[in-house]
């Protein structure tokens, strides 16, 4: 493998495990409030959580990009905050990756808290525990599932995502060159066996990861049992 | 009642005999796979052959690595346009394709495109200056307009300046349509675009044409796929007078004959 093949994959790995972090932080309160509530609105906020399902990926990258551009309305928001242009930079494609993960993580998430059910909660806030004490010890806990479901998609859909980093990300090495478009430069260059090369060790690392968070898993979950 | 029926049969018979009486050729389909920054230009000729031939032509636009790959692996291409040299001799090295089955069609040419001038400044002045975040290149990797536009950054002496600068980056399209992309949704306020992409749509003191000699000549060759006759008269058409002469129209120089 070449450097900057490995670049790519640490990029990648990054990019992944940011977005991821950044999705079940902004996930959590999302998925709650969809789980709890009777609002009228939360079908659209499901729908519109849905939707870049529906996208393929290079059509939301494409208005990413426009979203992006100096003039467009995400640019002037941040350049009041004094933050610089998301176009072509590691942080741009962070934010294109929790757009695009975005129903991955939710999904699951509310599906676990849905599934709790009301009572253990009531049984606590009458013994006096507050809100966010109900939330770490009784919710977290119990969604444990969820979370790791949660987690394992979005950090596999990102690492796997190719259209909309390759809209807005520029190629950049070391910036915004992630792997899925390493691998298809290798191809469109005709370069086969760079192309082999790194796809089997994106799928390698990727199955080790993956084991990891399942073998986890299954240990703790003996444990609780025992 | 009898009379219109029999008006009606006769206007059936008259038609069918026209149909009949004009020996046309069967018509065909043509299916060509052409490179992105010569889909443009493609669509013109194919429309005019179009009004002459009975023929439909259908573009399959894309790169032309994806392309080879395709054509390989089998893809029901008839003829394929290439953005360089090397994937139609690719095709011939991996005895897809005969030797005398490709040839030069069209020697591309380079433009320098911003989209947001400022006051009196041209794209070139811009360039020269780094009066820029950002400048779009295709791939050069994969993509001869982006190797013609890092020989142009070389032979002007600003390659390693803008490679070890902070302020200006280099941003790579995967083809020369989306360094066009990046321009267009001016995230980019260079970029290095094929000139067919601006010649006919941008106003001329938006971009710089690349003088030819800044660079080696962008060859664009094509692999004659399947040899039905239909086939043989569009590439006629596309290398013929006609061809020709919308090429040039649309910012492409002739391939010299040899």
């Amino acid at each position: 493998m070449q450097p900057s093949d490995i670049t790519a994959l640490i990029i990648s790995l990054k990019l992944a495990a940011y977005s991821t972090l950044i999705l079940l932080v902004l996930g959590t309160p999302l998925a709650w409030w969809l789980s709890q509530t009777r609002n009228r609105l939360k079908p659209v906020l499901e729908a519109l959580i849905a939707l870049p399902l529906v996208l393929p990926p290079t059509v939301l990258g494409f208005y990413l990009l426009i979203g992006f551009a100096p003039s467009g309305p995400i640019d002037s928001l941040l350049d009041s905050l004094g933050i610089p242009s998301l176009a072509f930079s590691f942080q741009g494609l962070v934010v294109g990756s929790v757009i695009y993960s975005l129903p991955f993580v939710v999904q699951p998430l509310q599906t676990a808290f849905v599934g709790l059910g009301k009572r253990q909660l009531e049984l606590a806030a009458t013994l006096g525990a507050g809100p966010l004490d109900r939330f770490f010890t009784i919710v977290l806990p119990l969604s444990k599932l969820g979370y790791l479901t949660a987690a394992v998609l979005g950090f596999a859909h990102t690492l796997g995502e190719f259209g909309v980093v390759l809209m807005i990300g520029g190629n950049i090495p070391g910036e915004t060159q992630v792997v899925s478009i390493q691998i298809y430069d290798h191809v469109e260059a005709l370069d086969y066996t760079s192309a082999h090369t790194l796809a089997l060790g994106l799928l390698l690392i990727s199955f080790l990861v993956l084991l990891a968070v399942y073998g986890i898993n299954r240990q703790s979950r003996l444990v609780t049992l025992q | 009642m009898i009379a219109i029926e029999s008006r009606a049969i006769c206007v059936c018979c008259l038609l069918g005999f026209s149909l009949l009486g004009t020996p046309k050729i069967s018509a065909d389909t043509i299916t060509v796979a052409v490179a992105s920054n010569f889909a443009e230009t493609l669509e013109a000729i194919s429309t005019k052959f179009e009004q002459q031939f009975p023929h439909d032509v259908v573009l399959v636009r894309g790169s032309s690595g994806r392309h080879f790959a395709q054509i390989v692996n089998g893809a029901p291409f008839d003829v394929f346009l290439s953005a360089d040299t090397r994937r139609p001799q690719a095709l011939v090295d991996a005895e897809v394709v005969e030797n005398s089955k490709v040839k030069p069609y069209a020697i591309g040419r380079l433009a320098l495109w911003s989209s947001i001038p400022t006051a009196n400044k041209l794209p070139r002045e811009r360039l020269v200056e780094g009066d820029f975040n950002h400048l779009a290149i295709a791939n050069p990797r994969l993509a001869p307009y982006g190797k013609a536009a890092m020989e142009v950054l070389e032979n002007i002496g600003l390659a390693s300046l803008i490679q070890s600068s902070s302020e200006n980056t280099l941003v790579y399209g995967e083809n020369v349509a989306q360094a066009f992309q990046f321009v267009a949704t001016d995230n980019a306020e260079l970029g290095f675009v094929a000139l067919s992409q601006v010649i006919n749509s941008v106003p001329d003191e938006e971009y710089w044409q690349v003088p030819a000699d800044l660079h080696a000549p962008i060859v664009q060759s094509l692999a004659q796929l399947t040899d039905t006759e239909a086939v043989k008269q569009f590439l006629n058409f596309l290398t013929g007078s006609e061809g020709s002469l919308l090429l040039r129209q649309q910012g492409y120089l002739l391939p010299t004959q040899n």
